[in-house]
């Protein structure tokens, strides 16, 4: 369709005078070159701050706080982390994880059954249901959270870690995003399968989820990265020390040692070192999250 | 005959009713009973006096009262559009130009950069807020360190006459004076939103259609001609998409504010955002925060809609 559109301006280049070949090229690569070493100085400043985190929980108070900076810690020292796990930090990060990993399986389960009924049933109102889940998306999420801290009190849910895993569960990204996996199954193999006799259930598990197995993964890993660090959600629905998360938890640290960066930067090593960890091993996944979350977005 | 074959296409459809809406079912529950729900009540309270003690209709008042706070009106919704109307624009430029660099390089260059830039995103919001905190402390911080040794510099070859007192001093309060607090926040707001959009632009590069632009290369045309006729039209869509989800990232930018500057010094940070939480939670008044928040998501649907009128017109 974009053929149509872009032939013109492609003759129009035919009648300019052609420059000489060899010296495009050259300034075309003149330009990459360039290019490429502004592109390295931009992501060794986005690299530093978590190799500031980092180096930052391991070195001395000394070194913390001298006002030349330490680059390299020459002295390394696990005297921060010692004071860390001094409060409950192992359980912020295991609040964390059954916050993320609850959610993340939940909303599979849900999304995956929601996105292939909106992709390939048939029933009434379901353009209708559609429509509303993409205007839900497009609104802020955090104008929700004053009467979602309501609704969770009145549940006797405030203060638990499925005031944090319900509204996650019902944000409808996750649905957009497996209707669009669920597009690419052939309704032949639905048709066969319901020929064959195979009923609804026997349909879902064999049939369709083998076939968005793909789609799942991604949304699966994009859930629990997002989740991990849905900051404000957790800040409002959770404050008692034994829910805290691992996010609240170095906020905590934070408003209570202002200054002890070296503390500061191990909990906030702890809170972000496995999650990249994760989000690396699983960046191809993620990316196809993103990606196809976007099309038709 | 007729009437058996109708009959069981209502049948089927009925079983298609039904399956579908027990398919529907769970997501349907969760998002009616936890997204459609309070946005329903957000919308009701803000008609309400709504407090710990009170709970009165007053009809548009608490509107009325926005746009009579002069911390609403000067500090938190001006400061709210000079977020998004530096970060929208840098970020969409910025992310569109990285990613015609790595888009070309090999798998692993592509795969590389995209993982850096998306760094701050997976780190999270407090991670990042807190190391950024300590760059910016005006004793130990590494920001202070590299000025001063900058404005060192600029005075040894006589660009600066003194430091004293201006940002090369070494001991600037970046996050504590209104001058510099704003700027420094939507600095750190910039690195954590430019790794979704990166990552959204490779793909939208990589499936531009690529005999169109060997023909315009073997036409001659320039690397400019090439991207700004043939490779912009087809990366439209993504570009509204980035235009969108930046916005409403911008608009709700939080967790920076609350940790670095609590809205302060004088109001220089103070968003929408941040004025929302700060009446709902720390004045418990539920009723005007809820009235912000629509105000905000009013807002932002213009915001949105603006951009895909601006969007249709630059196609056609």
């Amino acid at each position: 369709m974009d053929n149509t559109i872009n032939t013109k301006p492609i003759r129009k280049m035919k009648n300019k005078p052609q420059h000489g070949q060899d010296h495009s090229v050259q300034s075309k690569k003149g330009y990459f070159i360039v290019s490429v070493i502004v592109l390295v100085v931009i992501a060794i400043l986005f690299i530093f701050p978590l190799y500031w985190i980092i180096t930052g929980s391991f070195k001395t108070p000394q070194a913390v706080n001298a006002r030349v900076p330490v680059w390299f810690p020459l002295q390394w020292t696990t005297v921060h982390y010692s004071k860390l796990f001094q409060r409950p930090a192992f359980q912020w990060l295991g609040n964390t994880v059954l916050i993320c990993g609850l959610s993340m399986l939940l909303t599979c389960i849900t999304a995956s059954m929601g996105g292939y009924a909106l992709a390939k049933k048939k029933f009434i109102g379901r353009a209708v249901i559609f429509s509303m889940f993409v205007c839900a998306m497009a609104l802020p999420k955090q104008v929700i959270l004053i009467p979602l801290l309501k609704e969770m009190a009145f549940l006797r849910l405030h203060n638990t870690l499925w005031a944090v895993i319900l509204p996650t569960v019902g944000w409808p990204f996750g649905v957009f995003l497996m209707k669009q996996f669920s597009e690419n199954i052939p309704g032949e193999l639905l048709e066969a399968a319901r020929i064959d006799g195979a009923g609804e259930v026997l349909t879902f598990t064999n049939i369709v989820f083998p076939m968005i197995k793909p789609g799942i993964g991604a949304l699966a890993i994009f859930t629990f990265i997002t989740t991990w660090n849905d900051y404000f959600l957790q800040l409002i629905m959770l404050n008692d020390t034994k829910v805290l998360s691992i996010s609240l938890g170095i906020a905590k640290l934070q408003s209570e040692m202002s200054t002890d960066y070296g503390l500061i930067m191990a909990g906030a090593a702890l809170g972000s070192v496995p999650i990249i960890a994760i989000f690396l091993v699983f960046q191809k996944f993620f990316t196809r999250g993103i990606t196809m979350g976007a099309v038709k977005g | 005959m007729q009437k058996t074959v109708s009959l069981s296409m209502k049948a089927e459809r009925r079983r298609e009713n039904i399956a579908g809406y027990l398919y529907m079912a769970p997501s349907l529950i969760f998002f009616l009973g936890f997204v459609i729900f309070p946005m329903g009540m957000c919308l009701f309270t803000s008609f309400f006096d709504y407090t710990m003690t009170d709970f009165t209709f007053s009809g548009f008042q608490n509107y009325a009262r926005a746009f009579n706070d002069s911390i609403f009106t000067n500090h938190a919704l001006i400061n709210t559009i000079v977020i998004v109307l530096v970060s929208v624009p840098v970020v969409c430029l910025f992310s569109l130009w990285v990613a015609t660099i790595i888009y070309k390089m090999r798998d692993f260059g592509t795969s590389f950069y995209r993982c850096v830039f998306y760094l701050p995103v997976v780190t999270g919001s407090v991670a990042v807020t807190v190391v950024w905190k300590w760059i910016f402390n005006n004793y130990t911080g590494v920001l202070n360190f590299i000025m001063k040794n900058m404005g060192g510099m600029l005075q040894d070859i006589g660009l600066m006459e003194k430091t004293m007192g201006t940002v090369f001093s070494g001991n600037w309060n970046w996050l504590g004076n209104p001058a510099t607090a704003l700027g420094c926040i939507i600095m750190i707001l910039l690195t954590t939103s430019v790794g979704q959009p990166i990552v959204l632009y490779v793909s939208a590069l990589s499936n531009v259609n690529h005999s169109l632009i060997e023909a315009a290369e073997v036409d001659g045309a320039t690397n400019m001609q090439v991207f700004w006729r043939i490779k912009w039209p087809q990366i439209m869509p993504t570009t509204l998409y980035i235009l969108v989800i930046t916005t409403i990232n911008s608009f709700q930018c939080f967790a920076l504010i609350q940790l670095l500057t609590s809205g302060g010094p004088v109001n220089s940070t103070q968003t929408i955002m941040y004025y929302i939480y700060y009446n709902v939670f720390k004045m418990q008044d539920y009723g005007y925060g809820s009235a912000m928040g629509v105000i905000l998501a009013v807002i932002i649907a213009l915001f949105s809609a603006i951009q895909f009128k601006l969007a249709k017109t630059d196609n056609g």
